[in-house]
C-alpha cells in the first residue's frame, strides 16, 4: 500500500508539474505582449520627451536637423489602408457571394483554395511584382489616361494629378487591396456559411431571387461577422511592410495627389531603422513602431469585439 | 469473497447541482456487491448524473458540485482530498458512445493497466488477451492487435472500450447507456457480457431501454426529475411496483 | 418594365458583378504566379545553391541566404513550437477555470495579427541592442515570436475538436492529466497540430520585416552569432538595387520562396482534408 501511496504521490507531482508548465507558457505568451509594449515605450522615451504630442501632428521629418514628425507616415498608413479597403471590400463581398451561393458545388473548394493561396504568397513577392511589372504598366497605360480624364473634375482631379511614375500611394493601396482580399473574403465566406439553411430556404420559398436572399437575409444576419472580417483585413493592411515599401516611393511628404510618392510607418521603419544613428532618430523610429502597434491593437480589439457579438447572438438563436 | 447483500457503494443524502439547478435530490441507495443495478427513467431524470458521481467525473467541469456521501470501501469518495485517479482506477466506466483512443487495439487495452501496474511483456500480453476475451472480442481482433482501434466497427469499438475498462480489474464497473449507439446484434453481445462480468464485478448500468434493464439487472432503480422514486429487485419492480409512477412508466403510460 | 423583370435584372447584374469579382481575384493570382515563374526560372541554376551572394557585376548564388533562412526558421520553429503547443494545451485542456486562458487567448489573437515589423523592433530592443550586434539568433527569436501564435491557435482549436468523451474515458481509467493529454488528446489532434506547424513555417519563410532589424544580412556564410544572410532580406536588397544581375538573383530567390511557401500551404491543406482517423 505504501508503494501505491508513493506512486500516487509521484503522479500528483507529475501532474502539478505538467499543468504548471503549460500554465507558465500560457502566461509567457501573455507577458510577451506587455513586454512588447513596455520595450517600445522605453525605446521611444527620448522622442516622447523631445516632441510630446507634436510628434504625431508634425510633418517635418529631418534626420539632419533632428526634427521628427510622424504625420506623413501615419497619414500614409491610414490612407493607403483606407483606399485598400475601398477596393477590397466590395470585391471580397463578390467573391464570398460567388463561393457560397453561385459557384457549382464542385468548383467551390478549388476556387476557395485559389483565393486563399493569394494570402499565402509572401509579401515580398507582391512588392517585386508591383515594382517591376505593375508600376511600369500602370505608368504607361493607366495613369496618363486617368490624369487626363479627371483633370477638370473638381476635387477628384487633384487626387490623380502629377507625373506618371507608377509608384506612389495609389499603387501601394492597390497592392494592399489584392493582398487583403483573400483574408476578407474567406472570413465573409465563413460567416455566410453559418447562416442556417432554413432561414435562406424560407426566403427562397417566398420567391426571392438569390440577390434578395443575400441582401435581405444573409447580410443582416452576418453583419457583425462581415465587419469583423473587414477589420481583420484592415489590421493586415496597416501592418504590411514589404509590399508597400517597394512601391510607395518612400517620401516623407504630404501631397494631395495619390500618384505622388508617400510613405507609411512600416515603410519608414524598413528603410531607415538600420541606418539611423543618434539616440533621437532611433527613438523616433521606435515611437513610430509604437504608434503602429497601438493603431493595429485598436483595430484588432474592435474586430474581436464585433466577432464576439456575432457569436453571442448566434448562441441566442440556437 | 464477501457475503451477499453487502453494499459496495452506499449513497447517503446525495444532492447534486449544475450551477443553480438542483439535479439530484436527496438520493439514498445501496449498490450491492456482485450484483447488476440498473437505473431507468425518462431523459433528464438524473440517472446519468448519478452514475457520474460514482467516479466523480463531474469534477472535470466547473460549476458542478455534489453534497452528501458516497461510501466506497468505508471511505467517502465525495470528500475533498481523495485521490481521484486512484478512485477512477477502482471504479471503471464505459460510455454511451465508443471512445477508442487513437492508438492500436493492444495499446488501448494496455493503456489503463500500464497506469497502475508494472507488468512484463508476457504478463501484459496475457492481460490483454484476458480482457479482450472477457469482452468477447478476442477472436475478432487477435490477428490485428497492432492495428488502430479506430478501424473497428461501432459494436467492436464499444466492446474494446469494455475490455479496456475490464483490463484494469476495477471493483465497480459503471455502464452509461452502453448500447444506445449499437445495433441489435452488438447490443446482445454486450448484454451477454454484462451477465458474464457480474461474477467478478459490481455493475451499475444506466439504460433507456426497460427491456434491457429487465434482462440484465438484479436490482432496478426508477428515477424521475432528480428523485429516486423506487428501487428494488428487478422482478418486483417490473411485476409489482409499489408506486403508481413506476408502474405508469414501466407499462408505457408515460415517458 | 414590371416589378418582376426589374427584380430579375437586379439579380442578374449583381450576380454578374460577383462573378466578375471572382475572376478579378483569380486574374491577379495567375498574373503574379506567371510573373514569378517567367522572371524566376531563368535565374535557377546550380550556382544558386552552391555560391554565396555576389558583389554587383560578379557571378554568384544564394547559398548563404538559403542556408541562413533555413537555420533561422529552424531556430524559430524549435523555440516557438513547444511554447505554442504547451500554451495551446493549457488553453484547451486546463483553462476552463480562471482568468488566464481567456486573457491569453485574446492576447494571442492580437499577436497573430500584430505587424511583424513591430516584432522585429521588439527583438531589436531586447536582444540586438543589448548585445550590440545583429545576429542569426536574434532573427531566429523574432521568427519564433511569429510561430508561437499560429501554433498556439491551431493546437487549441484541434484539441477542442477532440470529443470530451475521449477525455472522460481516459480519466475514467484513472489516468493522470499529463498522460491523458500526451497519449490521448494530443495524439488524436496530432495531424491538426502538425498542419499548424507547417503553416507557421510557411509564414516565417517569407517574412522579411522582422529580419531587417535582427539578422540583417551578410555577404558570406556566417554562424548564428553574426549578422546572417537570409532569402527575404537578400531579395529585398537586391531587388531595390540598380543592378540587372542582382535583379535576376532576386527573382530566382523569390521563386524559391514562393514555391516553398505555396507548397507548404498546399500540403497543409491536404493534411487537414484527410479524415481525423489515421
Amino acid at each position: 500500500m505504501s508503494d501505491q501511496a508513493k506512486r500516487m504521490k509521484m503522479q500528483r507531482l507529475q501532474d502539478a508539474l505538467f499543468v504548471g508548465s503549460t500554465r507558465f507558457f500560457a502566461f509567457l505568451v501573455l507577458a510577451t505582449l506587455s513586454g512588447i509594449i513596455i520595450s517600445l515605450i522605453y525605446g521611444a522615451m527620448p522622442s516622447i520627451k523631445a516632441f510630446g504630442l507634436s510628434f504625431i501632428t508634425s510633418t517635418e521629418w529631418n534626420p539632419v536637423t533632428e526634427q521628427f514628425g510622424a504625420w506623413p507616415s501615419i497619414r500614409g498608413t491610414l490612407l493607403s489602408s483606407f483606399i485598400a479597403l475601398l477596393i477590397a471590400v466590395p470585391l471580397s463581398f463578390g467573391i464570398a457571394l460567388f463561393l457560397t451561393e453561385l459557384a457549382p458545388v464542385w468548383l467551390r473548394r478549388p476556387l476557395g483554395i485559389a483565393i486563399e493561396l493569394l494570402a499565402g504568397v509572401p509579401s515580398i513577392i507582391y512588392g517585386m511584382w508591383g515594382l517591376f511589372i505593375f508600376a511600369p504598366l500602370f505608368a504607361d497605360h493607366v495613369q496618363p489616361w486617368l490624369t487626363e480624364t479627371t483633370a477638370n473634375w473638381p476635387l477628384i482631379g487633384e487626387l490623380f494629378a502629377g507625373p506618371p511614375m507608377g509608384i506612389g500611394m495609389f499603387t501601394a493601396a492597390l497592392i494592399l487591396a489584392i493582398m487583403i482580399i483573400p483574408f476578407i473574403s474567406s472570413v465573409m465566406r465563413d460567416v455566410f456559411e453559418v447562416v442556417p439553411p432554413m432561414l435562406k430556404e424560407s426566403a427562397y420559398g417566398l420567391g426571392s431571387t438569390t440577390w434578395e436572399v443575400v441582401w435581405n437575409v444573409v447580410v443582416p444576419y452576418t453583419k457583425n461577422g462581415i465587419v469583423g472580417g473587414v477589420m481583420l483585413g484592415l489590421g493586415r493592411a496597416l501592418g504590411e511592410t514589404m509590399a508597400v515599401t517597394f512601391v510607395i516611393g518612400n517620401a516623407q511628404q504630404v501631397m494631395p495627389s495619390l500618384f505622388d510618392p508617400a510613405t507609411t510607418i512600416s515603410a519608414t521603419l524598413a528603410n531607415e531603422f538600420t541606418e539611423a544613428h543618434g539616440e533621437l532618430y532611433t527613438a523616433s523610429l521606435i515611437e513610430l513602431g509604437l504608434l503602429l502597434f497601438v493603431i493595429t491593437f485598436i483595430v484588432l480589439v474592435l474586430s474581436k469585439l464585433l466577432l464576439l457579438r456575432l457569436q453571442r447572438s448566434e448562441g441566442a438563436h440556437s | 469473497m464477501s457475503k451477499p447483500n453487502n453494499a459496495k457503494l452506499a449513497v447517503k443524502n446525495l444532492n447534486f447541482y449544475y450551477g443553480n439547478f438542483h439535479a439530484l435530490k436527496n438520493i439514498n441507495l445501496d449498490i450491492l456487491e456482485g450484483k447488476v443495478t440498473a437505473f431507468i427513467g425518462p431523459s433528464g431524470c438524473g440517472k446519468s448524473t448519478l452514475l457520474r458521481t460514482f467516479n466523480r467525473m463531474y469534477d472535470l467541469y466547473p460549476k458542478l458540485r455534489a453534497e452528501g456521501e458516497i461510501i466506497l470501501n468505508g471511505d467517502n469518495i465525495l470528500r475533498s482530498g481523495i485521490d481521484l485517479n486512484m478512485l477512477r482506477a477502482k471504479v471503471g466506466m464505459v460510455f454511451q458512445k465508443p471512445t477508442p483512443f487513437p492508438m492500436s487495439i493492444y495499446d488501448n487495452v494496455a493503456f489503463g493497466v500500464k497506469l497502475y501496474e508494472s507488468l512484463s511483456k508476457a504478463e501484459m500480453d496475457d492481460r490483454v488477451e484476458w480482457a479482450l476475451s472477457k469482452a468477447a472480442l478476442w477472436n475478432e481482433v487477435k490477428d490485428k492487435l497492432k492495428q488502430s482501434g479506430l478501424g473497428l466497427s461501432g459494436g467492436q469499438q464499444q466492446r474494446l472500450c469494455i475490455a479496456r475498462a475490464v483490463a484494469v480489474k476495477p471493483e465497480v464497473l459503471l455502464l452509461d447507456e452502453p448500447t444506445s449507439a449499437l445495433d441489435p446484434i452488438s447490443t446482445a453481445s454486450v448484454e451477454e457480457l454484462v451477465h458474464e462480468l457480474k461474477k467478478d464485478y459490481t455493475i451499475a448500468i444506466v439504460t433507456h431501454n426497460m427491456q434491457q434493464a429487465a434482462r440484465v439487472s438484479d436490482y432496478t432503480a426508477y428515477m424521475y426529475l432528480g428523485e429516486m422514486v423506487e428501487m428494488g429487485p428487478t422482478d418486483t419492480i417490473f411485476t409489482a411496483p409499489s408506486k403508481k409512477a413506476t408502474e405508469d412508466y414501466i407499462t408505457g403510460k408515460f415517458g | 418594365m414590371n416589378l418582376y423583370t426589374r427584380r430579375r435584372l437586379i439579380n442578374y447584374i449583381s450576380l454578374g458583378i460577383s462573378l466578375f469579382a471572382m475572376c478579378f481575384g483569380l486574374f491577379w493570382l495567375f498574373w503574379i504566379l506567371h510573373t514569378l515563374f517567367s522572371n524566376g526560372l531563368p535565374g535557377i541554376n546550380m550556382a544558386l545553391f552552391t555560391q554565396t551572394t555576389p558583389a554587383p557585376g560578379s557571378a554568384g548564388g544564394l547559398a548563404n541566404a538559403i542556408l541562413g533562412s533555413l537555420q533561422m526558421s529552424l531556430v524559430g520553429v524549435l523555440i516557438g513550437t513547444p511554447i505554442g503547443i504547451m500554451a495551446g494545451t493549457y488553453l484547451a485542456e486546463f483553462g476552463d477555470r480562471g482568468w488566464l486562458a481567456p486573457a491569453t487567448r485574446f492576447i494571442n489573437d492580437i499577436l497573430l495579427a500584430a505587424p511583424s515589423i513591430v516584432i522585429g523592433l521588439f527583438v531589436f530592443q531586447i536582444y540586438v541592442a543589448q548585445v550590440e550586434h545583429f545576429s542569426g539568433w536574434a532573427g531566429g527569436i523574432a521568427l519564433s515570436l511569429l510561430v508561437i501564435p499560429v501554433v498556439l491557435r491551431t493546437t487549441e482549436n484541434m484539441l477542442r475538436l477532440v470529443p470530451s468523451a475521449m477525455r472522460e474515458a481516459a480519466y475514467a481509467l484513472g489516468a493522470p492529466q499529463w498522460k491523458m493529454v500526451l497519449f490521448v488528446t494530443l495524439r488524436a489532434a496530432k495531424a491538426g497540430v502538425a498542419t499548424g506547424i507547417l503553416l507557421a513555417v510557411a509564414r516565417i519563410l517569407g517574412e522579411t520585416a522582422p529580419l531587417l532589424f535582427t539578422a540583417l544580412n551578410n555577404q558570406f556564410f556566417s554562424n548564428m552569432n553574426q549578422p546572417m544572410a537570409n532569402l527575404p532580406v537578400v531579395i529585398f536588397q537586391f531587388a531595390m538595387s540598380p543592378y540587372e544581375d542582382w535583379h535576376t538573383l532576386a527573382w530566382a530567390g523569390a521563386l524559391l520562396i514562393g514555391l516553398f511557401v505555396l507548397g507548404l500551404n498546399v500540403i497543409a491543406r491536404v493534411m487537414l482534408r484527410e479524415p481525423k482517423q489515421h
